[in-house]
């Protein structure tokens, strides 16, 4: 469906140049809910004005359903965006914002009188259709948004931190409406955010974003359990990096305990950097006996659903493990100062490739 | 930190109403700038001759005015050049407006604010006399006098007037609003049919309310372009201050007075709206 080849994009010239996109490469599927997601400054914003055709590429090609359109102006690309700010236009109704694309395509009177009502209907907005935008809640104006820029069913819809204005309610709830929307309406979404669980709750694939560049493409699982890069892992959830030597398809932990691992292209027997999830971690009180590791507990943090241990292993690494909480304690947990003995979840440690 | 946040140093609540001497200087400026105003009102009623002998009230000095056929050609000549020059400058004035907000940052753009500002810097006695020595070698070569030169004169120092409220509407809107209506296919004329132009009227208005009324109020530089029998009411009120002073000029004053404030208070009611 969109097809972005080596898009790379400079602002500024000479001295003052700076690269706010480095050859990216990313295909997005038709109908697909496709999420850029990307530490603030990461070039997420860029690439999407670079679809919209609100800014050339310096360097690349982006195609459309095959065809090229890096040098077609917004107005004559069938994709749409909804603003960060929603861009609302202040001097017309709801009715009036939602009916603009169509009338801009110069659509009949009565299909854009048509197209307005099922829309309205669409994000639940029949009642105030007639209000001017300034007199709208946030979450009322996030969903006018969303209609004006659905209502001339554009082929790809450019959604920029849509929900980043909303009080965590209501964006829970306007989350599961846009995952509605876009089965209703089968268009493809590419939705940018920097907040990592909405990412994962609502894509079908996730880009993560570094500096420019795209780090890992994959869906929420792979993204999540099989970060290729360190950095991908740090940002989404919690980890934590050990120190491991790799050989033959084995990992030995520097503080012990040897596993089966599936090993990334391009990493070489040798030191390398492992990825363990907090929560697959387990622990006990007492000391560790085959096949466990031995730790120290340091602090201990109870955050309602889940406990979780701060360990020192006996190489002066630090490690969390995160416990889910039974009903009322089980009160065999240890306790700060004790001596712990962790056991490590099948599958559960990642080779890093950096 | 907490220390000192800005937030707090406010609350502390520092108020120029506490400086001394605060109070006597408010209400010396406040007589200074209103009482002669008011002075000037009262006396436009005025049934005698002086104006500082009160003999009672009348509208005689408004009939007069209303009846003198120079007051009549100079009040006609002064909303002609006012609604010409005003009309010319605004739309100037939102060109420029556009231009320097509308496009992305280019060398010489101060350089181009300042261009536009210039009226408001030089001094006026300055623009005047070179404007005269300007328009006086024109008038010998070619021979004609009509007020175009007024109209000329007038739209370059109104210029800078209708801009400042222009851009300043400019200014405040998004500029998100203008790419979200080309992403909904408008085209640029639609785009600044549809959206710039209705955002940015209430500036426009502004601007050529401000211009109109700077333009009617105009001494100095009228007096040095205008040809000879080319009043205008400040003008010809000058030119009769030479001669005798009736209430005749109080009332006139007071007629302008009176425009020039609904004027400018429409003006602040319109950039004041938030649309
Ligand atoms: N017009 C511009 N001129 C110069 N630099 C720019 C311009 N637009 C963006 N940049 C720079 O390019 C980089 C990427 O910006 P971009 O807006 O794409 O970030 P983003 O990932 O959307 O961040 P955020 O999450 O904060 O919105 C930033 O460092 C930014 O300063
Ligand atoms: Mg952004």
């Amino acid at each position: 469906m969109i097809e972005i080849e080596s898009a790379t994009k400079v602002f500024g010239t000479g001295e003052a140049a700076f690269r706010a996109l480095n050859a990216v490469n990313v295909t997005i599927a038709e109908n697909e809910f496709f999420t850029l997601l990307g530490p603030s400054g990461c070039g997420k914003t860029t690439l999407l004005r670079l679809i919209a055709g609100f800014e050339p590429p310096t360097m690349g090609a982006i195609k459309l359903a095959g065809d090229d359109i890096t040098r077609l102006r917004p107005a004559e690309r069938p994709v749409n965006t909804v603003f960060q700010n929603y861009a609302l236009f202040p001097h017309m109704s709801v009715a009036g914002n939602i009916a603009f694309g169509l009338e801009m395509l110069g659509k009949p009177k009565d299909e854009v009188d048509s197209t307005v009502a099922e829309m309205l209907r669409l994000v639940k907005m029949e009642e105030l259709k007639d209000r001017r935008t300034s007199e709208i809640s946030g979450g009322q104006q996030q969903r006018v948004a969303l209609a004006r820029a659905l209502a001339p069913h554009p082929k790809v819809l450019l959604l920029d931190e849509p929900l980043s204005a909303l009080d965590l309610k209501l964006r829970k709830e306007m989350q599961i409406e846009l995952k509605r929307l876009q089965h209703e309406t089968g268009i493809t979404f590419v939705f940018v955010t920097h907040d990592q669980e909405e990412a994962l709750t609502m894509s079908d694939r996730i880009a993560v974003m570094n500096g420019g560049e795209i780090l890992q493409i994959g869906n929420p699982k792979e993204i999540y359990e099989r970060p290729s890069a360190r950095f991908v892992a740090n940002f989404i959830g919690e980890s934590n990096f050990l120190d491991a030597t790799l050989k033959g398809g084995q990992v030995t932990l520097a503080a012990g305990g040897t596993f089966d691992v599936s090993v990334p292209d391009g990493v070489a027997d040798g030191a390398v950097s492992v990825l363990l999830r907090p929560e697959h971690v387990a622990a006990r009180a007492g000391a560790a006996q085959d096949g466990e590791i031995a730790a120290t507990v340091d602090t201990v943090v109870y955050s309602g659903e889940a406990t979780t241990l701060h360990l020192s292993l006996p190489t002066g690494e630090k490690v969390k493990a995160k416990i889910g909480n039974a009903p009322l304690g089980d009160g065999s947990l240890p306790k700060e100062g004790d001596s712990a003995a962790l056991t490590v979840a099948t599958g559960a440690i990642t080779v890093l490739r950096d | 930190m907490a220390e000192n946040s800005p937030l707090k140093t406010k609350a502390r609540g520092y108020s120029v109403k506490t400086l001394p001497g605060f109070s006597v200087v408010a209400l010396f400026t406040l007589v200074a700038l209103y009482a002669p105003i008011v002075i000037l009102v009262v006396y436009s009623f005025n049934q005698g001759t002086s104006l500082a002998v009160w003999e009672g009230f009348s509208l005689r000095w408004y009939q007069q005015a209303a009846a003198n056929e120079a007051v009549q050609d100079a009040a006609l000549r002064s909303l002609i050049l006012a609604i010409s020059a005003a009309s010319v400058a605004t739309v100037a004035a939102t060109m420029a407006a556009l231009a320097t907000t509308r496009t992305r940052h280019f060398p010489g753009r101060t350089m181009i604010y300042a261009l536009i500002n210039q009226p408001l810097m030089v001094p006026e006695i300055v623009t005047a006399v070179a404007l005269l020595i300007v328009f006086a070698a024109i008038k010998v070569w070619t021979g004609h006098t009509s007020m175009i030169y007024l109209i000329v004169a007038h739209t370059a120092f109104c210029v800078p007037f209708a801009y400042l409220p222009i851009r300043a509407r400019l200014e405040t809107m998004d500029n998100s609003l203008e790419a979200a209506a080309q992403d909904l296919y408008a085209s640029r004329w639609l785009t600044f049919r549809r959206v710039t132009l209705p955002l940015m009227w209430p500036g426009i208005v502004a601007g050529l309310m401000l211009a109109f009324v700077i333009s009617l109020d105009d001494v100095v530089i009228t007096e040095f372009v205008k040809s000879a029998g080319q009043e205008t009411l400040p003008t010809y009120m000058l030119g009769q201050l030479r001669r005798v002073v009736t209430p005749e000029v109080n009332a006139i004053s007071t007629v302008i007075l009176l425009a020039g404030a609904i004027l400018v208070s429409l003006f602040f009611l319109l950039t004041n709206r938030r649309v």
